[in-house]
This record gives C-alpha cells, sequence and structure tokens, in this order.
C-alpha cells in the first residue's frame, strides 16, 4: 500500500512539474537560432565560428536549462535582409525559435527585429553597428550587445584629435553604415575642435583604393579615416601602405576594425594603427582562458563578435534559467536586472533601449618586432568607460525611453 | 595651380596614371575572356576565379613551398592552365556545339564550386603576401608617389597583352587557330590537332587570367572571392571592345581604367557604375561593340 501510494504521489509531482515547466518553457526547449553571414564579406569575423561560441555556451550550460532541451538552429543570411526576413518569419511562425543570436549586418538586423518584435520574440544583436538600432529602431524584442557606430566615432577619433591630428578625411561606404559613421565621426572630430577637410563615399564594396588614397593623401589632412568594414578596409590600408601615407605622415584612423582584419594585414602592413575595440583576447587570464578553448574548437583567436555572441547566449540562459521562462520579455527584464561579469565584460549593463553598456579600448596595432606570435597583434592604450562610450540615454531617441 | 574642372592638374595627371594601371589589370583579364570567346566561342564565367586561383596560388605556394613571386609569375599561370585543359578536356569538350548558355553554366558552377570549397578553408579576410623586396617603396614624379611595383605591373600587363596579339594574330600558330575555330573539319583534313589546338587556348586563356592574379597578389586583398566581382566589370570590358575582338580587349581595358579613374576623381559613387553605362550606350549605338565586326 505504501509502495502504491509512493509512486502515485511521484507520478503526480511529476506529472504536475513537467505541466509546470511547459507552461513556462515553450515545447519544453529553448530553441534558438543563430543568423549571420556565412559565406561573404562578414564570414570570418562572425560567420560560422560564431555559431561554434554559441554551440560553446550551451555546452557549457549542459545542453539543458530547468530540464528543458537547447537547440541551435543556423541560417546563412547572405547580407540580404529579403532573405533574412523570410528565414527568420519561418523560425518564428512555424519552428518555434525563441531567440535569435548573431545578427551581423546592419540592414539584416533591422529586418529581423521588426519580426522579432511582431512576434514578440527576443533577439541578441552582436554584430550589427548601425547606432540607430539602439536608438530611433529599438524595440523591446531586442538587445544591442557588442559596440555600436556612435562608440566606435568616440574611441579613436577623440584621441586622436587631442593628439594634435587636427584636420580629417574620411573616406567611408557608400550606405547607410558608411554615412552613418562618417556623420557621427564628423561631429566628434568637430566637437574637440578638429576639421574635416574633406570627405569620399566609395561604392560597396571597393577592391581597389588608390585612386581614392591619391586624392586623400592631396587634400593635406592629418589623418585619412576610413569609414568603412572588412575588405573595404583592408583593402584601403594595404593601399596606404604601398603608397606610402604614413611615411609621408599622415595618419590612418581605422574605425570599424576586426581581429581578423588585422590577422589578415599583419603586422608589417597594419602597425601603428590605432582602433577601438568591445574586446580582445589577450586582455586577461580569462579572456585568454575562453579564447585558447575558443582557438582549440576553431584553429582561430575570437573577434569581439564571437566573444559577444558567448557572451549573450550565457546571459540568455542564465536568464531563462533563472525565471524558469522562455517568454521574451520575462527573458529580457530578468537580462536588464543582472550585472555582466564574465569574460567579455566586467559591470556591463544592459539598458531600457537595449544598449549593453561595457568598457571599449582604444588600442594600437603592434609592429612586428613587438608581436610575439601571430594573434599577439594589440597593445591597450585605454579603456574607454562604458558610459563615456556610449550615446547617453538623455539624447536618445529611443521609445522605449521617457 | 592649374586647374582642370575644379581639380588641380597634378591630382588629375596622378588619377590618369592610376587608370592606365588598373587600365593593365582589365585589359589583361579581358584578353584571356576575349581569346576564349573569340576561338571558342565558350562564354568563360569561371574566368574571375581563375584570376583568384592565380592569386591565391601565390600565396599558398610561398606560404607552403617558399616559392618566390618570380616563380610564381610562370608557375601559377601554367599550373591553371593546366587546370583549364582539364576542365576543356573532361566538361567543356562534352557540351561543345550546345548554345553558348550551356558553356555559360558550366563554368559559371566551376566557379562557384572552386571559390566556394577554398571559402571553406582559407575564410574571406585575405590572406597575407609581401611585397617583393625590390618592389618595395617608389619614386616622387612630382604630382604623385608612383610605387615601383605599379610601374612595373604596366609594364608586365602590357608585354604580355602584346605578345598574345602578336602570336595570334600575327604567326603561324595564331592562323591555325583561328583557322581552326572557323573550319574544324577542314583544318583536321590538312593533319592539324583541332581538338588538342582547343584545349591548349583554353589553357593559355584562364593562364592569362592566372596572370593578372599573380599580378594583383602583392597590391590587393587575396580572398576566394575576389575574382567575382572583378568578372562583371572585365565581362563590361569585353562587351565594349567587342567579343573576340583580340585588339579591342586590349585598347578597351586600358580606355575603361581611364573612364573609371576620372570618375573615382569628379564623382566617386558613380565610379563602380560608370563602366556599366559606357556599355550601355555602345550596345545602344554600336551593339557589336568599339571594335567588334558589324554583325
Amino acid at each position: 500500500m505504501t509502495m502504491m501510494k509512493k509512486l502515485l504521489t511521484s507520478a503526480v509531482a511529476s506529472a504536475l512539474m513537467a505541466g509546470g515547466a511547459q507552461a513556462a518553457i515553450s515545447d519544453n526547449t529553448v530553441k534558438i537560432g543563430y543568423l549571420a553571414d556565412m559565406s561573404g564579406t562578414y564570414r570570418d569575423l562572425a560567420g560560422p565560428n560564431g555559431l561554434k561560441a554559441m554551440e560553446m555556451a550551451v555546452a557549457d550550460f549542459g545542453g539543458r536549462v530547468n530540464g528543458a532541451k537547447i537547440e541551435i538552429v543556423s541560417a546563412d543570411d547572405r547580407n540580404s535582409a529579403d532573405v533574412a526576413s523570410s528565414t527568420v518569419r519561418r523560425w518564428l511562425e512555424n519552428d518555434g525559435v525563441d531567440m535569435v543570436g548573431g545578427l551581423v549586418a546592419s540592414s539584416v538586423t533591422l529586418a529581423a527585429v521588426r519580426l522579432l518584435e511582431q512576434n514578440d520574440k527576443l533577439g541578441l544583436v552582436s554584430g550589427a553597428a548601425a547606432a540607430s538600432i539602439s536608438n530611433e529602431s529599438c524595440t523591446p524584442n531586442h538587445i544591442h550587445y557588442v559596440y555600436d557606430t556612435y562608440a566606435f566615432s568616440v574611441g579613436t577619433p577623440t584621441a586622436m584629435v587631442k593628439e594634435g591630428n587636427k584636420r580629417w578625411f574620411i573616406l567611408a561606404a557608400d550606405y547607410a553604415f558608411g554615412h552613418a559613421l562618417e556623420a557621427d565621426v564628423t561631429r566628434v572630430v568637430e566637437a574637440n575642435g578638429g576639421e574635416v577637410v574633406g570627405s569620399i563615399r566609395h561604392p560597396f564594396p571597393t577592391s581597389d583604393f588608390s585612386s581614392f588614397i591619391l586624392q586623400a593623401q592631396s587634400s593635406g589632412a592629418d589623418v585619412i579615416a576610413l569609414a568603412n568594414a572588412g575588405s573595404d578596409t583592408t583593402n584601403a590600408i594595404t593601399t596606404a601602405a604601398e603608397f606610402g601615407v604614413t611615411q609621408a605622415g599622415q595618419a590612418i584612423a581605422g574605425l570599424v576594425v576586426f581581429l581578423s582584419d588585422i590577422h589578415a594585414l599583419g603586422p608589417e602592413v597594419a602597425q601603428g594603427l590605432e582602433l577601438t575595440t568591445g574586446w580582445y583576447w589577450d586582455m586577461n587570464d580569462e579572456t585568454r582562458e575562453w579564447s585558447d578553448r575558443f582557438m582549440a574548437e576553431t584553429g582561430v583567436r575570437p573577434t569581439m563578435i564571437h566573444a559577444g555572441v558567448y557572451s549573450s547566449t550565457m546571459q540568455y540562459l542564465k536568464a531563462v534559467e533563472a525565471t524558469g521562462s522562455d517568454d521574451a520579455q520575462t527573458v529580457r527584464q530578468q537580462m536588464i536586472k543582472t550585472p555582466i561579469n564574465d569574460m567579455f565584460a566586467s559591470n556591463g549593463y544592459i539598458r531600457e533601449d537595449g544598449r549593453m553598456v561595457h568598457d571599449m579600448y582604444l588600442t594600437r596595432v603592434k609592429t612586428p618586432e613587438e608581436s610575439a606570435n601571430e594573434w599577439d597583434l594589440y597593445e591597450i592604450v585605454r579603456t574607454i568607460p562604458g558610459d563615456e562610450a556610449f550615446r547617453p540615454l538623455s539624447e536618445s531617441k529611443c521609445k522605449l525611453v521617457n | 595651380m592649374t586647374m582642370i574642372f575644379g581639380v588641380p592638374l597634378a591630382v588629375l595627371s596622378g588619377q590618369l596614371l592610376i587608370g592606365i594601371i588598373n587600365g593593365a589589370f582589365y585589359a589583361l583579364l579581358s584578353l584571356g575572356l576575349a581569346v576564349i570567346f573569340g576561338l571558342l566561342k565558350i562564354i568563360n564565367f569561371a574566368h574571375g576565379a581563375m584570376y583568384m586561383l592565380g592569386a591565391m596560388g601565390t600565396v599558398l605556394m610561398f606560404d607552403y613551398l617558399g616559392v618566390n613571386y618570380w616563380v610564381a609569375l610562370f608557375l601559377a599561370p601554367l599550373l591553371v592552365g593546366t587546370l583549364g585543359v582539364a576542365i576543356e578536356y573532361f566538361l567543356l569538350r562534352r557540351i561543345a556545339g550546345q548554345d553558348h548558355i550551356y558553356s555559360l553554366l558550366l563554368t559559371f558552377g566551376v566557379a562557384l564550386i572552386i571559390s566556394g570549397v577554398l571559402v571553406n578553408w582559407f575564410g574571406v579576410s585575405g590572406l597575407r603576401y609581401s611585397m617583393p623586396d625590390m618592389f618595395k617603396g617608389g619614386v616622387n614624379l612630382g604630382f604623385m608617389f608612383l610605387p615601383y611595383y605599379r610601374a612595373w605591373v604596366i609594364v608586365a600587363a602590357l608585354l604580355v597583352c602584346f605578345a598574345t596579339w602578336f602570336i595570334i594574330e600575327k604567326t603561324k600558330l595564331g592562323s591555325y587557330l583561328r583557322a581552326g575555330t572557323e573550319d574544324s573539319q577542314l583544318m583536321q583534313g590538312f593533319g592539324i590537332n583541332v581538338p588538342l589546338l582547343i584545349s591548349l587556348t583554353y589553357g593559355f586563356g584562364v593562364a592569362l587570367a592566372a596572370f593578372a592574379g599573380v599580378l594583383a597578389a602583392p597590391i590587393y586583398s587575396v580572398t576566394p572571392v575576389m575574382g567575382a566581382a572583378t568578372l562583371i566589370t572585365v565581362f563590361a570590358v569585353v562587351v565594349i571592345g567587342g567579343m573576340g575582338s583580340i585588339g579591342g580587349a586590349i585598347i578597351t581595358g586600358i580606355l575603361m581604367g581611364v573612364i573609371e579613374g576620372l570618375t573615382k576623381t569628379f564623382y566617386p559613387p558613380a565610379s563602380s557604375a560608370v563602366i556599366f553605362l559606357v556599355m550601355v550606350l555602345v550596345l545602344m549605338f554600336r551593339p557589336s561593340g568599339l571594335f567588334g565586326k558589324e554583325a
């Protein structure tokens, strides 16, 4: 009889528990989508290795949260807002995806977050730079994790103008992202007492920069700022080195530069370049330990996006665990409440507009003599406190801020 | 300072020279395409991939085998040319005589496979390749700083272009080639191995692309996707010059480099479109191209 009673109680109890979990975590599965450029220009800075970072986070969580299984699906957005829209719509409406991570190109991200808002699911943006993503285009359904154009233009230009480089020439990629960056840089340079003496909007993408570099050289500017990204930036830097720009006394400012770019250029070409980064693998024991694991999986050192994908996925899973729910609003509120202290950030916090605020770093690329190995590339010159790096809430145009 | 349309003459001279350098690349690449189309009537969409293989090959042979730039300048075109012969022998031959669209799709597929596989292995950030020591630095021309390497590009490209034109238009081998593609049965009757000639021609055409790739390796970022964007522009150059016109491809290549360079000075945002604009105009008023024979 007692045996029977025990069996019955445990059966009822487990039925209740299962029911309870079902109510909180939909389908008893936490399903995460990873959307990024897996084959194009932005492949190496996020791409398949970003998926690997996400898988590392899930594995570190044991593959389960509160008993519910964690599943990852992934897709190549091919840097196309259309491809991204149809993929995300299918994920949200048919496949039961609860959170979408990665999100690299700004155009893709803006399309994706609209759908996330319509379906009330969560997006964790680790790659897109346009500052509007957590400003005019903010939604209650996404978080902007690693950086934005505002933070990039605060870091390097402020420091360089203060060093006495007053006259600036801007080479900007001719699309929304480049225009935004150009405007942000102009504002910062002028606010610090500098002057923009000229700018060129070049087609995206461009492989031959010799003509533009020549024009920048003859402008008499102290600094040539590169308001572009990926192969455009590396091509421009290579050409500048070939045409003896730095030897002639002009400096180059890279505004959106990733470790993968500098690794491709090598310290011989990129040495002395000042740039702003949201994270670097060789900062402390914690970053090195995580990077070693990442490198064992992928063969390369992580970029700030890779680290951001891991960190944001971890924060998400912790919030699901703490609240016992995968509901977007519940999880987002929990994430906003929780300070971020991990391998990615110390004392990072998420604001109501979705902006994750953390320290940024002004760095200088090492010379070949200073660089101990192929990934020993940055020297950190200055830590830019998060509240200085990101647009203050008082200037926000986000509908969630009042 | 003398000004032309608000641009100092010194700047303009520099841009003209840059235009000629870029034009030399266009000339080399479109020459290979024109040879392949003119003689074999194949629209070679794998041309960009062959250019990329030339550049990637240069970098990889240096990294793994220590092969230097000068050896690569011969070895990379030779290897890519051999690959071209294999592609012609095993694939293109099977669809010979079919509509152009078949060879276009086949070569496009080959290009996608090659670059897809390489993206998987090497990523897209670009591989490092150092300038050969003797080309480091440059000379100040007064109106611009000319890197030695860019000067070498003009010389090398023009030499190869001229040699190709000379072989095809002025030598006996060239006359066999032209005749073999005109009437292959008759030529075979004369005891000429036409299928071999065709394989070699395709191989030679793609070797020209690989040669351009080697020239590009020290100055452009070398990635598995570098060929794709270039290819479209180069096709436009061939269309403007007249499909199949050897001399036309060379002259048009340089001309388009200069026009593009000037657009980059006067109105940069249009610089990626200007060649296509010229193509539209040429097709409207002279459909067979600037140097093409009237159809």
